[in-house]
């Protein structure tokens, strides 16, 4: 064939793409290629491709879209943290002459994708997750305001997951940093599609958690059930509801942002370029605008899931409720007054860093409420260590230290010292994997019971717990010293042999948080296996406070037979305490949302487009956008989009309950 | 929804609704439209920053005041203007359950907005054939992108005047269709606001500077 009708239809893609000089690529291709089969063959063996479809792909309830938001985020912090492996190993051994074992094309891509898998593939699903299982459960509701969005928006974050993915194999990924710095990212310097796999895997993914901010928003304004007013709220829904506020509100200046770097990449617009009227600082200042309110996304509903447990396990009504409420509230607002401290050697001058660099410090302020406020939560409370409650308090210690960096890296003085250096790195993991991670860790262990109807085997997760522990602390305290020695972050070499031994024990610390990784995959496992010793019928195994235990585990498709009433913050333990008797009679139909297909194929198709979009390859960016718009309006031609749970469904369903709960006694 | 928070007769406190009713049906979708709007709106707040940055970086190419033709720019806007004035007709006669008038309307909402995207196209080809590409300048990229995303959001509101206006046909004036045509009267006029802003602060001031 003509060398112009293949680049017509493939694009710039061709067998030179394939990274075939790369052994470590190609040994984990191989590996991925194998474990993929045998899931495919392993899935079609025992047909289950229709039970997937029908009940998980296509489904509309929130509850088990949340489960696959966790399984995307589990599976993803696999690969990222594959990643994070290969960097220890590299600096360990990268000293006196030796060049380590990645070359600096293969290094640049991986701590680039380390980061962006890190924060937009393993945090942002495992906060959407917990929030898309819990928040309806919490507030009384039946689902989310928009199910179908809800679908679509999951089937949209798994696309950019996939884009990310295909770049391992196929082509390349930015060699840029996380954040995709021009000059450097753009097509002058970066001409291959590294970067466009960036934007296109964002772009995709973005749209679906904009999408996802703005259905959670409703549902939490519009669905609360009868007497819950917002003061009612459990702080949970609280901070969720300022999460999704943040993802409304800065996901759009992300989306603007890379679509003016395609310009610049695709058409030659210059917007970052270094000449013709460009400014690269643009795009740093825009970025962060985005940037910083991210990390409160994914902190505030950590915050959340530790209120809940300091409160559950100590027994207690969370202490300073309002004050709670109102420290959220101000952490959202002030988050956006600081994204210049993450660039204070720009060179704005000393009244543009001072005065970000004093809106940082006083975002500690509702941040340490928040920390006094679990404190006197659990004095005098009858605390019971088990595992979500442990998570919680290696947070509290954790995020003390990570806090405390913080506030010295926002005095401008002493960034201009510490900036980009790896007491930056130490800093920035120890409140994401001490707030975050921790937090996604103890929701996980906490509502585990309320998802699948079992507890999970405490046993492997305190092994896991102490591995992931002990193994952050020593992976990154080394780091702060390091920082403080003057090493900058992303380098792939060294020169001073006095280094090493740092590295080393940052190395052993990253081998014991996969130790602590593999225990949390065994701990699935193990509890999998002893679900009927495991089995918790009540619904409600941690003696716990808010509405979604007042179902069973896991709860009916429709959550509650009969819409709750709320008198009290902690309502759950409010009907416990004042004898609420659940009712056995009178089950009407209850009026659902359908599940339906367009989700899963929009995003599919919007992920060909992307794919397209990256290789030139026009007729397939043309033919999907095409396919998105046939198939997005076919679906407004469709006006019936509910269903009827009939009566006797119902029936069924609770009468099954309340035999499981005589058994009980 | 009849709100039970208070104890009921019998003095018992009530933890459940034994009578309820669902949500009507777009329950959450104003709200939802309107926030979804806001977000919206960030996205041209933040291309008007970036205009407002680089709007002056002309790189010793074409000003405003050697490319604007302020006259064009005037009919452009009285097209805009005049498209929401017949939007609102349409939901006037959609409130009084005219199916045929509704479209009626609808169509010359569609026409005005369609002679609005011509003359933007029109202005465009001229201002590339003078060479004043998006190329050329960071000004020009910023000018292009900030108008030329008024003016895709504007051919996404004809591509979905038209499939409202199928569907009105289709179906009548059912709730559904009356929630679309009024998440769609918000996006008309928003987008009414923004030209606002693109009229006076990219043309207006422009020619000004």
């Amino acid at each position: 064939m003509s060398p112009d009708l293949l680049k017509l239809i493939f694009g710039r893609l061709g067998f030179e793409s394939l990274p075939l000089h790369e052994p470590i690529v190609v040994g984990t291709f191989a590996v991925v290629a194998l474990g993929g089969a045998a899931l495919l063959g392993g899935l079609t063996y025992f047909r289950l491709w229709g039970y997937l479809w029908r009940e998980w792909f296509t489904t509309v309830d929130h509850k088990r879209i949340g489960i696959m938001y966790m399984i995307l985020g589990i599976v993803m912090l696999l690969r990222g943290f594959a990643d994070a492996l290969m960097m220890r190993g590299q600096q360990m051994l990268a000293f006196g002459g030796s060049e380590g074992y990645l070359n600096a094309h293969h290094y640049d891509q991986v701590f680039t994708a380390h980061g962006v898998i890190m924060i937009f593939f393993v945090a942002m699903p495992l906060v959407t997750g917990l929030m898309n299982y819990v928040v309806p459960l919490q507030i009384g509701a039946r689902d989310v305001s928009f199910p179908f969005l809800n679908n679509f928006s999951f089937w949209m974050t798994v696309g950019g997951a996939v884009l990310v993915m295909a770049s391992l194999f196929i082509g390349e990924f930015a060699r840029t940093g996380w954040l995709a710095y021009p000059p450097l990212s753009n097509i002058g310097y970066s001409p291959d599609v590294g970067v466009d796999y960036y934007i296109w895997a964002l772009q995709v993914a973005g749209v679906g958690t904009t999408l996802s901010g703005i259905n959670l928003i409703c549902t939490i304004v519009k669905l609360r059930c009868p007497g819950m007013t917002m003061m009612k709220m459990p702080v949970f829904t609280w901070t969720s509801l300022c999460t999704n506020v943040l993802i409304v509100a800065s996901f759009p200046v992300l989306t603007v942002v890379l679509a003016l770097l395609s310009l610049d990449r695709y058409v030659g617009t210059n917007f970052f370029t270094n000449d013709f009227g460009g400014s690269p600082m643009m795009y740093v200042n825009l970025i962060w605008i985005w940037g910083h309110p991210e990390v409160y996304i994914l902190v505030l509903p950590a915050f959340g899931i530790f209120s809940e447990v300091t409160s559950t396990f100590s027994g207690k009504r969370l202490f300073g409720y309002t004050s709670m409420v109102y420290a959220t509230v101000v952490i959202t607002i002030l988050s956006y007054l600081v994204w210049l401290h993450h660039f204070f050697t720009m060179g704005s001058g000393a009244s543009v860093n001072s005065f970000f660099g004093i809106t940082t410090m006083i975002i500690s302020i509702p941040t340490g409420a928040k920390m006094f406020n679990w404190l006197f939560t659990m004095y005098r409370g009858r605390i019971r260590y088990e595992l979500p409650m442990m998570w919680t308090i290696a947070f509290m210690l954790t995020f003390v230290i990570g806090g405390m960096t913080g506030v010295l890296l926002a005095v401008p003085p002493a960034d201009f010292v510490l900036h980009n250096s790896l007491f930056l790195i130490a800093h920035f993991h120890n409140v994401i994997i001490g707030g975050v991670v921790f937090g996604a860790f103890a929701g996980i262990s906490y509502w585990f019971p309320k998802a699948f109807g079992f507890k999970l085997d405490p046993f492997w997760g305190k092994m896991s717990f102490w591995f992931w522990v002990t193994g952050f602390y020593l992976a990154f305290m080394p780091l702060y010293v390091l920082g403080l020695m003057g090493v900058t972050r992303r380098l792939r070499v060294f020169d001073d042999p006095s280094l090493q031994i740092w590295f080393v024990i940052a190395a052993i610390g990253a081998f014991l948080v996969l130790l602590g990784i593999l225990s949390m995959l065994m701990q699935f496992a193990v509890s999998f296996l002893r679900r009927e010793q495991l089995k918790d019928v009540t619904g409600d195994p941690w003696d716990a406070r808010t509405l979604e235990w007042a179902t069973s585990s896991p709860p009916p498709d429709y959550n509650f037979a009969f819409t709750p009433v709320v008198h009290d913050n902690d309502a759950w333990w409010d009907m416990k305490r004042r004898g609420y008797q659940r009712p056995l009679t009178g089950f009407k139909p209850i009026h659902m949302p359908s599940s339906t297909g367009t989700g899963i194929i929009l995003a599919g198709l919007a992920t060909a487009m992307g794919f397209g979009l990256i290789w030139y390859i026009w007729w397939l960016a043309a033919l999907s956008f095409a396919g998105l718009l046939v198939v997005g309006i076919g679906h407004t031609f469709n006006y019936h989009r509910d269903f009827d749970i009939p009566a006797e469904d119902v029936i069924r369903t609770e009468d099954a309950r309340t035999k499981l709960l005589a058994g009980a006694k | 929804m009849t709100v039970a928070v208070n104890p009921s007769q019998t003095g018992e406190p009530v933890f459940y609704l034994a009578d309820e009713h669902p949500h009507p049906e777009g329950w959450s979708t104003s709200l939802g439209f309107w926030i979804y709007l806001m977000s919206d709106c960030l996205i041209f707040a933040i291309l008007f920053a970036t205009f407002g940055v680089l709007g002056g970086n002309y790189a010793a190419g074409p000003a405003p005041k050697d490319l604007f033709d302020l006259n064009l720019v005037a009919v452009n806007t009285s097209m805009l203007l005049l498209s929401s004035i017949t939007y609102g007709f349409a939901m006037l006669t959609m409130q009084q359950n005219k199916v045929a008038q509704t479209q009626v309307w609808l169509a010359i909402t569609g026409l005005f907005g369609l002679a609005f995207i011509g003359i933007e196209l029109t202005e465009f080809a001229h201002m590339i054939h003078e060479g004043a590409t998006p190329q050329r300048s960071a000004f020009l990229s910023a000018f292009f992108t900030l108008v030329g995303t008024h003016g895709l959001h504007v051919s996404c509101g004809l591509i979905w005047l038209v499939t409202l206006m199928v569907q009105v046909g289709k179906f009548g004036l059912i709730e559904a269709n009356r929630r679309r045509l009024m998440c769609l009267s918000m996006f008309w006029h928003f987008l009414d606001v923004v030209w606002i802003g693109v009229f006076t602060f990219v043309y207006l001031l422009g020619v000004l500077r």
